[in-house]
C-alpha cells in the first residue's frame, strides 16, 4: 500500500530539556485511518505538532508522498495538503461558519469587498461534496461542539487537505456526537482522504481505525493492524511496564471519613457536563487515588473541593460540615491543604519571593503577624526552616520564585501546603513536570502524612504514582467514576488502564465507604 | 407647557442633538473598530486634540480646507501608528501607552501652539477655516424634520457616513473579517496564516482616521479655533460608549445617540436654575452609571449560563 | 559588568529612558530657543540657582509624592484606578468647606480638616473599586469619569457656597489660621504638609511591605489566582486598595491648601493626580523610589518654569518629556534584545568554563 506520510527517527527536545520524541518513526498508509495512542506525556501531541509544522525536530526526516519535505510552519503543512483539527478548536466564535471557512483566503468582489455570497456557496459546495452538513450562516458560538468540529474538518478539506490530523477529537463530544464523527471519518476515507487520529479512548480507536501506533515514554512501541490487537492488548502496550517500586506497608488503622462527597455534578460555561454524579469518601490514614487521563474532570473536581469553583449540584462535607458555600480560606482553616495541578497559575506568584509565597495561607496567624504588622524575622526563619526540611535549592528566603527550577518550585508549594499541618490534603498532579529527586521527596512526604493519620486525596494521570501511593483507587473517565478498587495489592497498570481509557466500565461506581 | 419642556421638544433641540453627537460618535467608532481587533485604542482623547490642532494650523496657513482635512487625518493616523508601534512591536501595555500618548498630545499641542501663536490658551489669533454646513435640498423644505436634519456641518453628515463606513468595512471587507477574527480568537486567525499584528495595526490606523474627524469637527466645524483641552473628555466617554455598544456599528450609533441626547439635555437644562457645574457633570455621571449597568448585565449573563445547564447533557 | 546589568536591568532601563528624555528636552531647547545656551542653563540649573527655587522644588514634589503613593497602592494590586486627581480635588474642596465653617483650636482643627478631606477622598476613590469588585466594570473608565464629576462637584461647592466675594477672583474664603499648616522656613513656602508627605511615603512603604493588608494587595497584584487560591479575599482587596488611593490623594490635596494657598483656588484641577501616575510608573510603585521620582519630576517642573520665565521655551515641554519617558518605560521590549544578547553570552561563558 502506498504510504502518504513517513516520519523517520524524529528527535524532539523541548527548550527545558524534556525529550518528547525519541527516535520516533511513523508510517501512514494512504487512504487509511491511523490512530496514535498513548498516555499523557507519551509524545503523541508533540509528534503531531512536528507533522503540522508547529515544532521543528532536532533530528529526523519526513517524507510526504515519497518526497522528503521540510515542514517549517503550519502554512507549509497546509500547502502540502496536511490539515489539523486541534483539540481546542481554532474557530472565531462570533463569526459564521462560512466566514470561518474562508478566513485567510477570502473571495473578493472587485478588489476591496468581501464576496460573502461566494463564500457561502463555496462552503455549501464543500459541505455537499464531502457529505458534511453544516449550517452555513449560523455563528459558531450557537452551534454544538460536534457541529463546530465538523466545520473545523471542512476548513481543512476546503484548503485541500489530503491528510487530516485530529487531536483527541472525541474529548469534547458526547457518545452520540462521537458516532456522528466516526461516520464522517468513514465518509472521508471513502473520498480518498487519510486520517491520523490521536486518542486515549481505546474503544473508539478500535471502532474505526485501520492501523494503530502505540507510543510510550517518547518512543513508538509498535504499529500494528487494528484487527490484530484487542483493546486489552493496546492498554497493556500503553501502560504495562516493569514498575519497580516497593509496595507501601499496610497502614495501621484507617479512621473515619474526613471528606464526604455525594452526587457531585458540574456543568461548565460551555454547557458541557464535566462531572457526573461523583461520590466518594476519604478517610484519615489513607490515600485515595483518583486515576485518569487529564481532562476527564479531575481539574474541576479538585477546584470544587477546595472552594475555587462552585458545584452545579451535590454535597461536600468535611468532618460532617457542608462546605458548599465556604470560601477557600474557610476551607483551608478547616485544616485542608491543596497542592494545585498548575503550580505557576495557582500555586505561586512567580515574581514574588520564596517567603512571600510560603506564607500566603498563614500570614495572618499569630506567629507571623501582630495585628496588621508582619513579623518578617519570624517569617524568614520559618521559610529557612522549610528550605532545609524540604530540601529546596534556593539561595535564600528572599529569592524570587521565578529563579527556581520547576522541581524546586513544586517543593515550595508542597512545603507550604504540608507545613500547615493539615488533616485533609488534596493533591492534584503533584509531581507533574519535576525531576526524579523532587518527585521522590514529594511521594515520601505524602506517605509520611498518611502514616500520621492524615486523609489524602490524590488525583493523578501518572499511573506509577497512583499505584505506588494509594490505599484505594478510583478511576474517572468522562467525568464519571468507572471503577473502585478497594484492594490494591497486586494491581498493575494493566488493571487500571482499560478503565482509564474507556474500554471497561463498571456501573454506578461510588468511592463511598460503608461503615 | 413649561418653557423648558417646550424648548426640549423644539426643532432646535433635535438639531442640537446631532451637533453634540458628532464629536462623540466619531471617536466611539474609532475605539470600537480597534476594540474589535483586541487591541483597543483609548488614545482618542489625544488623537482628537492633535488632529484638531493640526487641522487649524494647516488651514490657517494654507487657507485650504482640503489640506487641513488631509493633514488632520494624517495626524490622527500617525498617532495611532505610533501607538501600534509601541504596543505591537515594543510590547508596551496598550492602556499605559495610550494614557501617555494622550498627555503627549496635550502637551505637544500647547507647546506648538505657543511657539506658533504666542498664546497658550487658544488659536483665536489665527484665521482658521470652518467646514461648511450643508442644506440638503429636498429635506430642507420638510416641516419639523427639515430644520432638524438639514443644515448640519458636512462633518456631521460625515459622522453618520462613518457609521456606514464602519459597518461596511467590518462586515463587507476581508480586512473587517480578519479584524473580527483576530479579536475573537487570536490562535484561530494565526492558524490560517493571518498576520495578527498587521491586522491590529490596520484597525488602529482606521481608529486614528475616525478619531481625527472628530477632532477636526471640534476645531473646524463647531468653532473655528483650537483651544487647549477642548476635547474635554469626549475621547474617554467614547471608550465607555464603545463598550456599551459592544464595539459594533449599530451599538456605537445607539450609545452615541444616548449620550448625545443626555448631553444636549444637559445644555438645555442650563436655562433652569440648576448650577452649571451640575449640568456639566451630567455627561460624565451618566457614563459612569451606564458603565456600571452594562457591566452588571454582562456579568449576570455569564453567571446564568453556568447555573442553568441545557438539557443536552445526560443526567 | 554584564552580571550587574542583568541583575539591575529594569532599573538601568528606567534610567536610560530618563536619560533619553533629558536628551530630547535638551534637543528641543536647542531647536526652539533663540538662545539655547541660556535656556539650557535655566532649565537644567535653574532649580538650584536660587534659594527660593530650590525650596520651590521640594514644595512642588510634595503633592506629587502624595498622589504617587496613592496611585502606587492601587497599581500594586494591578488596579488601573487613575482617580487621584478627582479625589484630591473633591477632598480638598470639602475639607475647605469644613475648615471655613468651623471654629476650633488648631490642635483639633488641623487633624479634623485633614480627616474630612481624607475621608471624602477615600469614599470617592472606592467607588470605581466597588464597581469593579461587584460588576467587573472598568475601574479605568469609571475613575476617569469620576474625576470629571469630582471636579464639577468641588467647583460647585466652592463657587456657590464658599466663595469669597471680596477677593478679586474665584476663590474660597480664606481658611482660618487654626487650619493652617505652618510654614517653618522663612521666605519659603515650606510647610509641615511637606514633611507629612515624606512621613506618608515611609508609612505607605511600611504598609505595603510590612503589614498583612499590604501583603494581600501585593500578592493580588502579582497573581490574582494565586491570591484567591491562598485564601486572600480578593474582592475586599480590590476595594481596599482603591479606597486607600483616594485617602492619600485627598490628604495630599488638603495639605496643599492648608500649607501653601490657605484658600481653595483651583479653577481647574492641578494635575498632580496624573503626575502621580508618572512617578508611580517611574518608581515602579515603590514608595521610596517614588520620592526620588517625584523629586526628579519636580526638578523638571521647576526647571520648566524657570525656562518659561527666562526664555522663550514654553513649560509644556516638561509635560511632553515626562510622558515620553513613561512611553519608553512601558515598552517592555525596549532594549530587550540587548539584554537577551547579554544573557546568551553569559550562558555561553558558563558552558566554556565547564
Amino acid at each position: 500500500m502506498e504510504k502518504i506520510l513517513e516520519a523517520r527517527g524524529i528527535l524532539l527536545v523541548y527548550p527545558n530539556g524534556v525529550v518528547a520524541n525519541r527516535g520516533v518513526s511513523l508510517e501512514v498508509e494512504k487512504n487509511s485511518i491511523h490512530a496514535v495512542v498513548g498516555e499523557n506525556g507519551a509524545g503523541k501531541s508533540t509528534l503531531m505538532k512536528v507533522l503540522f509544522g508547529m515544532l521543528q525536530p532536532q533530528e529526523g526526516e519526513i517524507l510526504y508522498k515519497g518526497r522528503k519535505v521540510q515542514i517549517r510552519s503550519p502554512n507549509e503543512a497546509i500547502r502540502l495538503g496536511i490539515g489539523m483539527v486541534h483539540q481546542h478548536l481554532m474557530l472565531a466564535p462570533d463569526l459564521t461558519v462560512a466566514e470561518n471557512m474562508v478566513l485567510g483566503v477570502e473571495p473578493r468582489l472587485g478588489r476591496v469587498f468581501l464576496d460573502m455570497k461566494k463564500a457561502q456557496e463555496t462552503t455549501a459546495r464543500v459541505s455537499e461534496e464531502y457529505g458534511l452538513e453544516v449550517p452555513v450562516d449560523r455563528k459558531i458560538k450557537d452551534l454544538p461542539i460536534g457541529v463546530r468540529q465538523r466545520v473545523e474538518i471542512l476548513k481543512a478539506l476546503f484548503r485541500n487537505a489530503e491528510l487530516l490530523i485530529l487531536d483527541e477529537p472525541t474529548s469534547v463530544l458526547t457518545p452520540q456526537e462521537s458516532e456522528v464523527l466516526f461516520a464522517t471519518l468513514r465518509q472521508l476515507k471513502a473520498h480518498g482522504k487519510t486520517i491520523i487520529f490521536i486518542s486515549h479512548k481505546l474503544n473508539e480507536v478500535k471502532q474505526i481505525t485501520d492501523r494503530i501506533t502505540v507510543m510510550r515514554d517518547a518512543r513508538v512501541i509498535t504499529t500494528r493492524e487494528a484487527a490484530e490487537l484487542a483493546e486489552h492488548d493496546i492498554a497493556y502496550l500503553m501502560v504495562g511496564r516493569e514498575i519497580s517500586f516497593e509496595r507501601l506497608p499496610p497502614p495501621r488503622a484507617i479512621g473515619e471519613p474526613l471528606l464526604r462527597v455525594r452526587n457531585l455534578s458540574y456543568v461548565n460555561e460551555e454547557n458541557i457536563r464535566v462531572l457526573r454524579n461523583v461520590s466518594f469518601d476519604v478517610r484519615a490514614g489513607e490515600i485515595l487515588g483518583l486515576a485518569g487521563i487529564e481532562g476527564n474532570g479531575q481539574t474541576e473536581l479538585v477546584r470544587i473541593l477546595t472552594g475555587l469553583l462552585p458545584a452545579s449540584s451535590g454535597r461536600i462535607e468535611i468532618r460532617g460540615k457542608p462546605i458548599g458555600a465556604l470560601t477557600p480560606r474557610q476551607i483551608r482553616e478547616m485544616r485542608t491543604a491543596h497542592i494545585p495541578e498548575d503550580r505557576m497559575e495557582d500555586g505561586v506568584a512567580a515574581e514574588a519571593s520564596l517567603q512571600e509565597n510560603v506564607i500566603v495561607d498563614r500570614y495572618y496567624r499569630d506567629s507571623f503577624s501582630r495585628g496588621l504588622r508582619l513579623l518578617w524575622p519570624a517569617i524568614s526563619r520559618h521559610t529557612q526552616d522549610l528550605i532545609e526540611r524540604f530540601n529546596i535549592l534556593a539561595p535564600s528566603p528572599r529569592s524570587t520564585i521565578a529563579s527556581l527550577s520547576g522541581g524546586n518550585i513544586q517543593k515550595v508549594v508542597v512545603a507550604r501546603e504540608l507545613s500547615s499541618d493539615p488533616e485533609l490534603i488534596i493533591a492534584s498532579q503533584p509531581t507533574r513536570g519535576i525531576d526524579v529527586g523532587s518527585e521522590e521527596l514529594v511521594h515520601n512526604l505524602l506517605k509520611e502524612a498518611r502514616d500520621r493519620d492524615k486523609a489524602i486525596f490524590l488525583a493523578s494521570a501518572d499511573l506509577d504514582e497512583i499505584l505506588k501511593l494509594s490505599n484505594r483507587i478510583l478511576v474517572i473517565y468522562n467525568g464519571e467514576l468507572v471503577a473502585h478498587f478497594q484492594e490494591v495489592a497486586g494491581l498493575t497498570g494493566q488493571d487500571l488502564g482499560p478503565y482509564m481509557l474507556g474500554v471497561q466500565k463498571e456501573e454506578n461506581v461510588s468511592g463511598e465507604v460503608r461503615s | 407647557m413649561s418653557p423648558l419642556l417646550k424648548s426640549i421638544l423644539s426643532e432646535q433641540f433635535g438639531y442640537a442633538i446631532f451637533r453634540v453627537m458628532t464629536p462623540l460618535l466619531l471617536p466611539t467608532i474609532g475605539v470600537a473598530i480597534s476594540g474589535l481587533s483586541g487591541a483597543v485604542n483609548i488614545a482618542l482623547e489625544g488623537t482628537m486634540l492633535l488632529s484638531a490642532f493640526v487641522g487649524v494650523i494647516v488651514s490657517a496657513f494654507t487657507q485650504s480646507l482640503l489640506l487641513a482635512l488631509l493633514a488632520g487625518m494624517a495626524a490622527g493616523m500617525a498617532m495611532a501608528a505610533l501607538l501600534g508601534y509601541f504596543h505591537l512591536k515594543l510590547k508596551a501595555d496598550i492602556i499605559l501607552a495610550a494614557i501617555a500618548m494622550n498627555w503627549l498630545a496635550s502637551g505637544t499641542t500647547i507647546f506648538l501652539m505657543f511657539l506658533i501663536t504666542g498664546d497658550k490658551g487658544s488659536t483665536h489669533s489665527l484665521k482658521s477655516l470652518v467646514f461648511p454646513a450643508l442644506n440638503i435640498p429636498l429635506i430642507h423644505g420638510i416641516p419639523v424634520l427639515g430644520p432638524i436634519l438639514s443644515g448640519h456641518n458636512v462633518l456631521t453628515y460625515g459622522a453618520f457616513l462613518a457609521v456606514f463606513l464602519f459597518w461596511l468595512i467590518t462586515f463587507k471587507t476581508p480586512l473587517g473579517l480578519r479584524i473580527r477574527a483576530v479579536g475573537q480568537n487570536l490562535d484561530a486567525a494565526a492558524s490560517v496564516g493571518i498576520n495578527v499584528n498587521r491586522t491590529r495595526m490596520w484597525a488602529l490606523l482606521l481608529s486614528g482616521f475616525f478619531g481625527s474627524l472628530g477632532g477636526l469637527y471640534l476645531a473646524m466645524g463647531y468653532v473655528s479655533w483650537f483651544g487647549r483641552d477642548m476635547v474635554a473628555g469626549r475621547g474617554w466617554i467614547a471608550v465607555a460608549a464603545a463598550s456599551l455598544g459592544n464595539n459594533l456599528p449599530l451599538g456605537t450609533l445607539l450609545s452615541s445617540i444616548l449620550f448625545g441626547v443626555v448631553n444636549t439635555l444637559a445644555i438645555y437644562l442650563a436655562s433652569v436654575q440648576l448650577p452649571s457645574e451640575f449640568i456639566q457633570a451630567i455627561p460624565y455621571l451618566t457614563t459612569t452609571v451606564a458603565l456600571a449597568i452594562y457591566s452588571a448585565q454582562a456579568l449576570r449573563k455569564r453567571r446564568r449560563k453556568i447555573r442553568e445547564p441545557q438539557a443536552g447533557g445526560a443526567p | 559588568m554584564e552580571k550587574f546589568v542583568l541583575k539591575y536591568f529594569t532599573l538601568i532601563r528606567t534610567l536610560i529612558a530618563v536619560a533619553i528624555g533629558l536628551v530630547i528636552s535638551v534637543s528641543l531647547i536647542y531647536l526652539v530657543s533663540k538662545d539655547p545656551g541660556y535656556s539650557l542653563q535655566s532649565f537644567l540649573l535653574g532649580p538650584f540657582l536660587s534659594r527660593s527655587r530650590f525650596f520651590n522644588l521640594i514644595e512642588t514634589a510634595s503633592p506629587v509624592i502624595f498622589c504617587g503613593l496613592a496611585i502606587a497602592v492601587a497599581f500594586q494590586a494591578r488596579q488601573f484606578n487613575v482617580g487621584a486627581e478627582g479625589c484630591l480635588y473633591l477632598g480638598a474642596a470639602v475639607g475647605t468647606a469644613f475648615a471655613v465653617s468651623t471654629r476650633m483650636p488648631a490642635f483639633l482643627h488641623i487633624p479634623l480638616v485633614l480627616l474630612v478631606a481624607t475621608g471624602v477622598g477615600a469614599i470617592w476613590g472606592s467607588i470605581p473599586g466597588i464597581l469593579k469588585a461587584r460588576w467587573n466594570a472598568s475601574e479605568l473608565v469609571a475613575s476617569l469619569m469620576l474625576n470629571y464629576v469630582a471636579y464639577f462637584l468641588g467647583l460647585y461647592l466652592i463657587n456657590f457656597h464658599f466663595r469669597d466675594k471680596q477677593a478679586g477672583y474665584l476663590v474660597s474664603y480664606q481658611l482660618p489660621q487654626s487650619a493652617w499648616l505652618a510654614q517653618f522656613i522663612p521666605d519659603t513656602r515650606m510647610h509641615w504638609g511637606i514633611l507629612l508627605s515624606f512621613v506618608c511615603a515611609v508609612l505607605v512603604w511600611m504598609f505595603l511591605y510590612h503589614t498583612t493588608t499590604g501583603y494581600e494587595i501585593r500578592m493580588t497584584g502579582f497573581n490574582e489566582r494565586f491570591a484567591r487560591f491562598g485564601g486572600i479575599n480578593v474582592v475586599r482587596i480590590i476595594v481596599a486598595c482603591q479606597l486607600i488611593m483616594g485617602l492619600l490623594a485627598g490628604l495630599g490635596g488638603m495639605a496643599e491648601v492648608m500649607g501653601i494657598h490657605r484658600r481653595f483656588l483651583w479653577q481647574s484641577t492641578p494635575g498632580w493626580g496624573w503626575d502621580g501616575v508618572v512617578v508611580a510608573i517611574i518608581g515602579r510603585n515603590h514608595p521610596l523610589l517614588i520620592i526620588a521620582a517625584s523629586f526628579f519630576l519636580a526638578y523638571l517642573r521647576v526647571g520648566g518654569q524657570v525656562l518659561n520665565l527666562m526664555s522663550d521655551v514654553p513649560s509644556e515641554m516638561v509635560t511632553v518629556i515626562q510622558w515620553i519617558i513613561i512611553l519608553l518605560i512601558t515598552a517592555e521590549a525596549f532594549l530587550s534584545r540587548w539584554r537577551f544578547r547579554i544573557m546568551v553570552r553569559q550562558a555561553e561563558r558558563l558552558e566554556e568554563a565547564r
